[in-house]
């Protein structure tokens, strides 16, 4: 019981710091320009895709910085060339664009890379157990993308809070036309903030491909509970996205291992169902079996209770 | 010269002329479907117009919310499944014996399924309009299509519920064992639907949805409760988008959880938006096309989502009005009969773009050819001619006609523009 | 020109015309549909399956063909979807395809059977027939049977019997966990270990019974620290495709010691991922000869054949080469394309398949009668390795044909 709790709670929390590497860059883009960029997690998946092939031929460590880099651009092209240009239409056409690109950047994946999984491997130097505790071990590689989340995490916060770019960036979240009048480049900051938005998410694309699998639809499976962890936390506060990221991974790996029915998990807490009656499905599937639907049940109970997130301030 | 006598009749005149145009369009309409299966009469014709019946009344359903009502939604085809899969559970039982339901009754068991389903989700969904209106139906999408695996008995499991239209109870001893006889059934209720979503869109409550989208702030002001007039409009569509569903659940007789999930709500936006969401006609035009390409373009290419989605991205783009709209654009050089001065120049820039678009099109696909390479083989057919992908000619070849194709089209395109603003400017009386 | 001179070269265009038209044109190819995963999670399976089924076409029509045409493979990509299975298939019967395989989850294969089934009761003029490679969920030839389908793989109770009998053999394990995909195949293979290892083995506990989305679980890691906080000492599996490679992954990361009895461990990625950590650990239940030791000549120069074409593939759907051939020598016996014969001569027909093994098609339910092995992962005396890692299987029993046979509930009604 020991073991499974404290490797539930390792292998959750890297899960939730690998989310968290997604949604901090979807919020802080959400904040600063109301666009939720549905292409997000599209950037996460050419980051694996790209760190792949470069790591065929550079090795794995070049790629990991210059993988990022590459998608980085790619994404301030986009809101250069496509979102600036719809941005005028509202915030659906925006919503409905970075939908368009989601798609053609998955079916381009899919053209230049082809169909089946690749088969991306983690470095030789990281591939061994660090620790072994009763009978389980839990891979070196796992706690490597712990370190780097968590570096990205006090990165981000030291740029945000301590440089004068960061400060800029942190008034036009709130006050984009008085930053602008005041002479800044607002557009330019809005470019820059995507493309290190982007550049965020294929970083995590780069260290959770040999984790989570390099495949055409790693964007659709990650992509989803992206948006239930930045909604669910708040859009545009980037702590909502940490805590809110952490507790949707510890809840999703913890609920895997509980083999309790949800009939008898409810009644634990003393809330009776009859068995039997059309929702006798429900109470008898154990929880382990409803571990995908708990962020979509949280996310939908999120936006009816309290719509702007944990820590949020706005909804739109 | 009209006197007092005559100007009556005048304009009883002109009324009739009106009302002949108004019912004249659908009259036609209902024409074109019943003679169309003469028209094309191959098998895969027929099953390609069967799924483009549903895919109308599906998109008109979804630009009930989205054109009409100013509402994204990511999780449409959730009532359509559900809708889909009762009308299924509800065949098989009539199949049974259990229940006498005839199969052309059958989208009156979807539409309600999908309108209750609707009404449970919209009562929270509505609540709100724009982005959060959009997440939400986003987390009910998900939450639906992760619930076959948990409700396995009305979703099936992975296998989902399949149903037999042959053993259901006879109507008029009307059988529908063969795809021409689900046609008629579909083209029915095409009709029957399209008709019913024209009309609400012309009730107060349709008017009012459109009121709502472009200012809520002022309809609330005039005294109508943004969230009800939303709820209904959703509820109406989540009526419709069951009633595709049930003629779906006849048509394929399988339901699975696929047909609730994102793919579906994603393929039923791309349609309607290509179409153009400002107009009734649009998400007609869309779903035509959409199908037309998707089957067509499949048995050629495995990229067709590609180009489908950048036929999506230049019409968000560049013409976000769609297809519907561009057609609209031409409306004053119809009235003004100069509709002809604008085929030469048309003809020559939709050439152009043809011979860019294969140009970009080869590149694509011999990019694919190498990139999923398989080592056995050489060459492929691309338009009809026998390609080598790894040699340098057909690079050279398509990469000179997509840039031909692109100079050309510099030079003609502002030519075609201006050959339409000649014809659009108002007649001089 | 003259006139006498037009005439003569006139007679010599419409000589020449009816000489061109004359000269033998080729018959046109007998076209055999494949409909299988070339995209998604599966993949990798289903291209491998495809390569495989057009090598042993090749080896057909270089031996004269059938009834003087050759043998066309049309692959059509289902994404392990049932729903675009049935677009597929309706592709299929459109393009007037009379013979459809596919094998790649029995999800789809129900959905297919159903479809192919309708179909046939209601358009005796385009029959299709349906050949199931792969899927081996025991109910589509049990309750879901029907006259125009066909199976050529041992299906999932034959060879649970034969796990079980390895298994019940084995008594250092005590406690059994079960881990599957949810789906007709996952829930069968579940259902069949609990059975039988209760009447061969009551004393071993099932301490597991998982089922995981399948195609969706993309780190098992949860799930194997469930297995291990459950003390099982060994695992049964039906996983395959990336959600076994993903197991594999995750059990070895973990540091999992205990053997596994599986159904499809090995190959297409599998046996990489498994690698040194899965020596003399992971057992396999198929349906031949697994290569090593002294593999028989003729599946030895087949595999051999093989990877010179496909030097990172393996043969290990042999299966594939006996139904092709057993379809091709049913329609040279029936003398026709014509559905309802050639599936009457498919009826009871025999076969020796390359492993050497005399098999005969079951006239009650359609289902290939054949000998089960069992196999080991190893790296010991491999003459044939897969996923070119140096790693493959070797054999450790073998059950006959006789013995491995189970009863059938089907009640199969011809068409008269």
């Amino acid at each position: 019981m020991f073991t499974l709790i404290f490797f539930s709670l390792l292998n959750g929390l890297v899960y939730g710091m690998l989310l968290f590497m997604l949604s901090s860059g979807l919020t802080l883009i959400f904040g600063m320009m109301g666009v939720l960029n549905f292409a997000h997690a599209s950037f996460y998946m050419l980051g694996a895709y790209v760190a792949f092939t470069l790591g065929l031929h550079l090795g794995f460590w070049p790629a990991l910085v210059i993988a990022p880099v590459v998608v980085g651009l790619l994404g301030a092209l986009v809101e250069r060339q496509g979102l600036r240009r719809v941005h005028r239409f509202g915030h659906i056409a925006e919503l409905i664009f970075t939908f368009g690109v989601a798609i053609v950047i998955e079916e381009i994946v899919q053209l230049v890379w082809g169909r089946p999984a690749k088969s991306y491997q983690v470095p030789a130097m990281l591939d061994f157990p660090l620790f072994r505790v009763l009978g389980s071990s839990f891979p070196a590689y796992k706690a490597f993308m712990l370190v780097i989340a968590v570096a990205i995490f006090a990165f981000v916060f030291v740029i945000l809070t301590r440089t004068r770019a960061g400060l800029i960036i942190q008034a036009s979240l709130t006050h984009p036309q008085m930053v602008a009048m005041l002479g800044h480049n607002v557009p330019r900051v809005f470019m820059v903030v995507f493309g290190i938005g982007s550049a965020l998410a294929a970083l995590a694309g780069v260290i959770a491909g040999p984790v989570l699998g390099t495949f055409p639809g790693m964007a659709q499976v990650l992509g989803s509970i992206v948006f239930v962890v930045v909604v669910i936390g708040g859009l545009g506060s980037l702590t909502g996205a940490f805590v809110a990221s952490l507790l949707i991974g510890i809840v999703q790996t913890f609920a895997v291992a509980m083999d309790v029915s949800v009939g008898g998990a409810l009644g634990a807490v003393g809330v009776h169902v009859q068995t039997g009656g059309a929702l006798h499905d429900l109470w008898k599937v154990t929880i382990a079996q409803i571990a995908p639907i708990l962020p979509y049940v949280l996310l939908v109970a999120t936006l009816i209770v309290r719509p702007t997130g944990l820590f949020g301030t706005r909804e739109t | 010269m009209s006197t007092a006598a005559t100007r009556p009749l005048a304009v009883a005149g002109v009324a009739r002329t009106a009302r002949v145009r108004r019912y004249g369009l659908w009259v036609a309409a209902a024409v074109v479907l019943v003679i169309l299966p003469q028209l094309v009469r191959t098998g895969t014709a027929l099953a390609v117009m069967n799924q483009m019946g549903i895919a109308v009344v599906f998109a008109l359903s979804y630009n009930m919310l989205l054109g009409q009502g100013g509402m994204l939604s990511f999780g449409h085809a959730v009532y359509f499944g559900l809708g889909g899969f009762i009308a299924a559970h509800v065949l098989s039982l009539a199949g049974r014996g259990a229940l006498y339901v005839p199969v052309p009754v059958l989208p009156l068991v979807g539409g309600p399924g999908g309108l209750a389903f609707a009404a449970l989700f919209g009562s929270f969904s509505t609540r709100r309009a724009g982005t959060v209106f959009a997440m939400i139906s986003l987390g009910v999408a998900e939450l639906m299509a992760a619930s076959s695996l948990i409700f396995d008995r009305f979703f099936g499991g992975e296998e989902g519920i399949t149903t037999n239209r042959s053993k259901a109870p006879l109507l008029l001893g009307l059988e529908f064992t063969r795809d021409r006889q689900v046609y008629y059934l579909i083209a029915f209720w095409l009709f029957v639907a399209t008709v019913a979503m024209y009309a609400f869109s012309r009730t107060p409550v349709g008017r009012m949805a459109n009121a709502v989208r472009d200012n809520p702030e002022r309809a609330e002001f005039v005294g109508y409760s943004q969230h009800r007039v939303r709820f209904v409009s959703f509820c109406a569509a989540g009526f419709f988008a069951g009633t595709a569903g049930g003629l779906f659940a006849v048509n394929y007789e399988i339901l699975t959880a696929e047909n609730m999930g994102l793919t579906a709500s994603g393929a039923v936006l791309l349609m309607t938006y290509i179409g153009g969401v400002g107009s009734f006609v649009g998400p007609i035009i869309g779903a035509v096309v959409f199908t037309f390409l998707q089957s067509m373009l499949s048995d050629y290419t495995g990229m067709w989502l590609l180009y489908l989605g950048i036929l999506f991205l230049a019409t968000v783009l560049f013409v976000p009005m769609g297809l519907a709209g561009v057609l609209m654009l031409h409306a004053p050089a119809w009235r003004a009969r100069r509709l002809g001065r604008l085929v030469g120049p048309y003809l020559v820039t939709g050439a152009l773009a043809l011979v860019a678009a294969v140009g970009v099109i080869g590149l694509l696909e011999m990019i694919h050819f190498v990139a999923a390479a398989d080592a056995t083989r050489a060459t492929r057919r691309l338009f009809w001619v026998v390609v080598a992908p790894r040699a340098v000619t057909p690079w050279v070849a398509f990469a000179a006609l997509a840039v031909a194709g692109a100079l050309g089209l510099r030079w003609a395109a502002p030519r075609a523009a201006a050959a339409f603003e000649a014809a659009s400017r108002p007649a001089r009386s | 020109m003259s006139r006498p001179k037009s005439a003569l070269v006139f007679t010599v265009i419409v000589a020449l015309l009816a000489g061109l038209a004359s000269s033998a044109t080729p018959a046109d190819p007998i076209r055999i549909a494949y409909i299988d995963p070339l995209s998604g999670p599966f993949a990798a399976t289903g291209e491998n399956g495809l390569n495989q089924f057009k090598y042993a076409a090749d080896a057909i029509n270089k031996a004269g063909g059938v009834l003087g045409r050759q043998i066309e493979i049309v692959p059509l990509d289902n994404k392990v979807s049932p729903q675009e299975s049935l677009i597929q298939l309706k592709k299929v019967i459109g393009d007037g395809i009379p013979f459809v395989f596919q094998g790649n989850s029995s999800g789809v294969a129900h959905a297919i059977s159903d479809a192919v089934q309708k179909h046939n009761e209601r358009n005796a003029g385009n029959r299709v027939l349906y050949l199931n490679y792969s899927a081996v969920d025991p109910a589509l030839t049990n309750e879901k049977c029907h006259f125009w389908h066909f199976r050529f793989d041992a299906h999932a109770d034959m060879k649970m019997a034969a796990l079980t009998d390895v298994i019940a053999a084995n008594k250092s394990v005590k406690k059994m966990y079960i881990i599957g995909q949810d789906y007709s195949f996952g829930k069968a293979v579940a259902e069949a270990a609990v059975a039988m290892l209760g009447k061969k083995r009551p004393d071993i506990q099932i301490v597991g019974n998982e089922l995981h989305p399948i195609g969706k679980v993309k780190d098992f890691s949860p799930y194997v620290q469930k297995l291990v906080a459950s003390g099982a000492d060994a695992v049964i599996t039906g996983n395959w495709g990336a959600d076994m490679i993903a197991l594999a992954k995750a059990a070895n990361d973990g540091g999992l010691k205990v053997p596994f009895y599986t159904y499809y461990a090995a190959s297409d990625g599998v046996t990489a991922a498994i690698g040194a950590a899965g020596i003399d650990r992971i057992r396999l239940v198929h349906e031949s000869h697994p290569g090593n030791p002294n593999a028989p000549k003729a599946l030895s120069d087949y595999i051999v054949g093989y990877r010179k074409l496909h030097p990172q593939n393996d043969v290990n759907q042999p299966r594939i080469n006996t139904g092709l051939n057993m379809l091709a020598q049913a329609i040279k016996r029936a003398g026709t394309t014509d559905v309802d014969k050639v599936a009457a001569a498919l009826e009871g027909a025999e076969f020796t398949n390359l492993s050497g093994d005399q098999l005969v098609m079951r006239r009650e339910d359609h289902q290939l009668q054949m000998p089960v092995y069992i196999s080991v992962h190893t790296n010991k005396n491999i003459k044939h390795d897969l996923d070119a890692s140096g790693f493959g299987l070797s054999l450790e029993s073998k059950i006959d044909r006789d013995k491995a046979t189970q009863p059938s509930t089907c009640k199969m009604q011809r068409p008269s």
